[in-house]
């Protein structure tokens, strides 16, 4: 029971949720029934229950839909380039390893254009969490394939079906030597937001992809128009499965989605922590 | 580095200018000819407490140090043609965001991979036009191994003052070229730090400028609440995507210059007084432009020299300033030419070179000679 005049948790929470937004700037550009919405509160929710320093915390994004991500946290936080928010956040958090540097960006922006400084920080181990919302396609352009359509999927530019094989980012990241690598669906908030949870405790490159929905420009060429048919694929399709083999995290058009934890290693040394070696050894 | 007398390189002198400074954070890629900056600044930075990376390539390189900057830190990276083509886009995101950031372009032989090894000044116009759209940048030019590393004082407090990207042109010839350089002590130079909010946060807008048209910039983690976007944004930093908005903004960036470029303008005047023809030059090939009008004058021609120093905000009052003929010697097929033609009253001759060397101070002499009165 609630007594009147006193709040409840959810209300409590969705107060500190909403000290987090840049509350001015709604209503936001996302589509109705986006999931970048989802994951964002998602994380904000798992920022509060970690008792993390907003002021202490930076966010960068880079350009597309996901990109826009920065421009509603209420923290310091940058709207860069395409492709560059992880070198970006490289340079705060080199230069000020005490920050929290979270990337918030989506898959166009941090694996095509700006695969090269994905592959190159996660192999540096720099100390920075990427949460990568994958939607399979450009929604900020109208719905263009991108390095993570399934191949076979239809696009505005595969009219024909996607000739092209998609990255399997888990397979990737791990392959780099990512600490913390995991994967889940918008469907599975609280897997999500406690994945996230956990993340932020831990240290060097950890990267959580999250499989989003983009009905309006992806699922209704795709066969799921409305954003519930997309969070039924999600729900129907996805498996947990913490020791996949890369093979099984292989993601394929309208196929399975195996979702988990897939790596979770603590102890090895981040760049910055190196680098402190190497200033000592440079004053000696 | 202690005070005294050193035999540098135009690179080296560029590193320990910028450490001189006060440049604690460098992220580079390496590239003919400036990797020696590099090299450099791996050893030294350490060694003061700052920090450099070598990045994937030069676009993370001008990322990491825009995100640097941010964090109060006074910041660098260097490169040559390809590269600094590749850093163009950010160029113009640190111009939009108005992130002090200094690049240095050590200019070799080009287009595409050019000549390497070798001197060439095509970079000028790209130096202030490389990244797409209207907006101001400052760009400084040395002839010296000395001037290098002095000029890097400037560079910093230009950065720092007016909030600007700052490129520092070097050439292949000044980038190898090793001379004897005085290093003053600390203190003998005065250092410009950024404007500081003077508003809590939460009533301080991130972009709301002073008088001077120069917002004061808060540091990450400070509480203000930055928020930069490459979007045109109002003076919260919030995107706002109107042509009111952007005529404000882009106004204001470029204005923020224009209205001070009396202050950044640096020029040489070498023997101008009373002549009837003058050479415009720049960089390393100043160098023998200043013998050849030395032997001119000799000769009875009156030769002058004219050198930019600054190079962007180009300082054409000082081109108005002589009613002469001009003549524009560049390693290029005519960049700076067309600016000087734009503010000179009388001819203006193009004395190109396709790249690859100095001009001869003969060759400046004959084209000298031909204005012999």
């Amino acid at each position: 029971m609630i007594s009147a005049g006193k709040k409840s948790t959810m209300e409590l929470l969705r107060e500190e949720v909403e000290s987090l937004l840049r509350i001015d700037r709604l209503p936001h550009v996302w589509c109705p029934g986006c999931g970048i919405g989802i994951t964002l509160n998602a994380f904000l929710r798992a920022l509060i229950r970690a008792k993390i320093d907003p002021n202490k915390t930076v966010v960068v994004s880079g350009i597309g839909c996901t990109g826009r991500a920065a421009g509603y946290v209420n923290m310091d936080s940058f709207h860069t380039t395409h492709g560059r928010a992880i070198p970006f956040a490289v340079g705060i958090k080199f230069a000020r390893p005490e920050l929290n540097v979270v990337v918030f960006s989506g898959d166009g922006d941090l694996f095509a254009i700006g695969g090269n400084h994905f592959v190159n920080a996660a192999r540096r181990n720099h100390d920075i969490l990427v949460i990568a919302v994958n939607n399979f396609t450009y929604g900020m352009t109208g719905g263009q394939h991108g390095p993570t359509t399934p191949t076979g999927a239809y696009t505005t530019t595969t009219p024909y079906g996607n000739p092209d094989r998609p990255f399997n980012i888990p397979h990737l990241a791990i392959s780099l030597g990512a600490p913390y690598v995991a994967r889940w669906t918008t469907y599975h908030l609280m897997q999500l937001q406690n994945s996230i949870y956990t993340a932020l405790h831990r240290k060097g490159f950890r990267v959580i992809e999250v499989i989003s929905q983009c009905p309006t420009v992806y699922g209704r060429r795709n066969e799921m128009k409305s954003p519930l048919e997309m969070m039924e694929y999600f729900r129907k399709f996805s498996v947990r499965k913490d020791d996949a083999t890369f093979d099984e995290m292989e993601l394929t058009y309208n196929g399975r989605i195996v979702v988990g934890v897939f790596r979770d290693v603590q102890g090895i040394p981040t760049y910055e922590e190196r680098y402190n070696d190497i200033i000592r050894r440079a004053q000696k | 580095m202690k005070p005294g007398y050193y035999f540098w390189s135009g690179d080296i002198a560029a590193a320990e200018g910028a450490i001189f400074a006060g440049c604690r954070f460098y992220a580079g890629y390496p590239i003919t000819p400036s990797s020696e900056i590099a090299e450099r600044m791996a050893l030294r930075l350490p060694q003061v407490g700052g920090k450099f990376i070598e990045m994937e390539d030069e676009i993370g390189s001008i990322a990491a140090i825009i995100g640097a900057s941010w964090t109060g830190e006074k910041v660098m990276t260097a490169t040559s043609g390809p590269g600094i083509s590749l850093m163009n886009e950010n160029i113009g995101l640190a111009a939009m965001t108005e992130v002090p950031i200094v690049i240095v372009n050590a200019m070799r032989g080009a287009p595409s991979t050019g000549l390497p090894t070798l001197v060439g000044q095509g970079d000028l116009m790209q130096a202030k036009w490389g990244s797409h759209g209207s907006y101001e940048i400052i760009s400084l030019y040395p002839d010296s191994v000395q001037e290098t590393f002095d000029l890097m004082v400037d560079a910093f407090n230009y950065a720092e003052k007016y909030r600007v990207p700052v490129l520092f042109l070097i050439d292949g010839m000044l980038a190898h070229m090793y001379e004897k350089i005085y290093v003053p002590p600390e203190d003998a130079v005065e250092r410009i730090e950024r404007k500081r909010p003077t508003k809590p946060p939460g009533e301080q807008l991130i972009y709301e400028p002073d008088e001077d048209l120069i917002p004061p910039m808060p540091r990450i983690g400070e509480g203000y609440k930055i928020h930069a976007s490459g979007l045109t944004h109002n003076e919260k930093g919030y995107p706002e995507l109107t042509p009111q908005a952007q005529e404000r903004l882009i106004r204001r960036l470029n204005d923020k210059i224009r209205k001070h470029a009396e202050e950044i303008w640096k020029v040489e005047e070498y023997r101008t007084d009373n002549a009837d023809v003058i050479v415009v030059a720049m960089g390393s090939n100043a160098r023998a432009v200043r013998t050849a009008v030395d032997e001119a004058r000799k000769e009875g021609i009156k030769a002058g020299l004219l050198r930019p120093i600054t190079i962007w905000p180009f300082p054409y009052k000082y081109i108005e300033k002589y009613a002469v003929d001009y003549i524009v010697a560049e390693i290029n097929y005519g960049q700076i030419y067309h600016k000087v033609k734009e503010y000179a009253s009388g001819n203006v001759e193009l004395l190109p070179k396709m790249g690859g060397e100095l001009h001869t101070p003969q060759e400046i002499l004959h084209a000298l000679r031909r204005y012999k009165k």
